[in-house]
């Protein structure tokens, strides 16, 4: 079957008046995100002179606005989000990655713009930035898309499955990196509307209390020391995902499938 | 000395005393026995108890993002779709109980109905009102079937925010129902009826859950 059919395979079957605006937009967004780099404007990687390729990285602060995600009375998954993207965005950028971000301030965006902004970065990773006070350690998300072939048009919502495998191989890496910081980390597929629609590899990463710091859920989080040690295991595995990616990784950029 | 009148008085009081107590006690007799002679002509209509009968349960756990298999022995009606909510009725509890690895609030009561139908007529029955009900689904035992879930509203409110803890709760009904009734191959949730983007602002309810996805989620996890 191919990704451009809407059958069982992908688990999926949308009901109801649908909305066709996001669907043409998203359909002309995949296109541009999959024609040829001429078009786009970029030498051709490879070509004598060219300049190095950009590893470049999205990172989506989950929530936002009016949508506040979890929280409890002094803490809002929003808030967590995006004040982890922004300690993630200075450490990614100290080591000399491209980093884009979906919101820099409190405001409500909409899953089809996050993954208009992620699609149209040619990225090598896409991180999906979450917060639980339940749970323990840090729980990386794989979307539970099966993998599928790519093609020149793929279906809005999911057209994370072309990246399957390489969203597999980013959270192996992330998975490792939080490990050797004594973080607890537990790996699973799931249904997430955001990271289905990204084209690039993806993982959603939701940090959840640190049981063992025998802190309550809500000061766990708020720990600075343990955002920090987060943040910096998770720019580890990125520094560990692009220099694979240079020593002829698999992983390629979104319009590199 | 006690007066002579006294004395008369209070004996006259004592027997009036005894002499009550008699009536009273007739009285009592009499009224019992009415009431069970009303009982006994009353129609009456043996309880129906449905015989308990193996139940497999795949209990979330928050911990380590797992689901464990936990077989008790229930009282299940025979009609599929009646079955399929008292099943998933007792999971809710157990993530209601104090202490439960899981906890959600609401319990039993937050699963409003679960009607079952072919997998072919699923999508159709869905976006219309006129879904087969339970009674309707025993029609179909042959073919895949596909179990719409309605959820209260409360229920969703008070779920707790998070992809681990939605995908848990989707993923162990999933998994819940498949191992109790195996035509169900396909899930689908209905929040009060209507269909809702998340549960709880995370895990997708606008898809069909595939009951072969409902594995336990960790994958890869290393020692």
């Amino acid at each position: 079957m191919s990704s451009t059919q809407f059958g069982k395979s992908t688990g999926f079957r949308r009901v109801g008046t649908p909305n066709l605006f996001p669907r043409v937009a998203g359909a002309i967004s995949i296109f541009l995100a999959f024609a040829p780099l001429e078009l786009a404007g970029q030498a051709p990687a490879g070509l004598p002179g060219a300049a190095p390729p950009q590893f470049v990285v999205v990172l989506d602060a989950a929530h936002g606005g009016n949508d506040t995600g979890g929280h409890s009375v002094n803490w809002a998954e929003k808030n967590f989000a995006l004040a982890l993207s922004v300690r993630l965005r200075s450490l990614l950028e100290a080591r000399g990655m491209d980093v884009v971000t979906t919101r820099e301030q409190d405001v409500t965006l909409e899953a089809e713009q996050r993954d208009e902004i992620a699609n149209h970065a040619n990225a090598q990773a896409c991180l999906s930035l979450h917060a639980s006070l339940s749970g323990n350690g840090v729980h990386l998300f794989v979307s539970s898309l099966q993998p599928a072939e790519a093609a020149r048009l793929v279906r809005w919502k999911t057209a994370q499955a072309t990246a399957i495998t390489r969203s597999l191989g980013l959270a192996g890496v992330l998975n490792s990196a939080l490990r050797q910081a004594g973080l607890n980390v537990t790996l699973g597929r799931a249904a997430l509307p955001v990271v289905d629609s990204m084209t690039c590899p993806a993982v959603a990463l939701e940090v959840a209390p640190d049981a063992n710091s025998g802190q309550t859920a809500t000061d766990s989080l708020s720990d600075a020391g343990y955002q920090a040690k987060v943040a910096e295991a998770v720019a580890a595995a990125l520094v560990e995902w692009r220099s694979e990616g240079l020593s002829g990784g698999s992983h390629k950029g979104a319009r590199e499938p | 000395m006690i007066p002579r009148y006294q004395t008369v008085l209070f004996f006259v009081l004592l027997a009036a005393s005894v002499i009550m107590g008699a009536v009273l006690w007739q009285l009592r007799d009499r009224a019992e026995q009415r009431r069970l002679q009303a009982q006994a002509s009353t129609p009456t209509r043996a309880p129906q108890v449905a015989p308990a009968v193996q139940a497999t349960l795949l209990v979330a756990n928050d911990a380590d993002d797992s689901m464990a298999e936990r077989i008790l022995s229930l009282p299940l009606p025979p009609s599929a779709g009646a079955r399929a909510r008292a099943i998933l009725g007792k999971l809710l509890d157990l993530y209601a109980a104090p202490g439960a690895a899981h906890p959600v609030q609401g319990g039993a009561s937050a699963i409003t109905q679960v009607f079952l139908m072919p997998v072919s007529a699923g999508e159709a029955a869905v976006a219309g009102p006129r879904g087969k009900t339970s009674a309707g689904a025993n029609e179909a035992k042959n073919g895949p079937e596909m179990a719409v879930v309605n959820l209260t509203g409360a229920f969703a409110a008070s779920h707790p925010s998070g992809i681990e803890t939605e995908s848990l709760t989707v993923l162990s009904i999933c998994a819940t129902l498949h191992a109790n009734l195996p035509q169900v191959t396909e899930v689908r949730f209905l929040v009060d009826g209507q269909e809702r983007e998340t549960l709880a602002g995370h895990a997708d309810l606008t898809r069909t859950y595939l009951t072969s996805e409902a594995e336990p989620a960790v994958v890869g996890a290393q020692p």
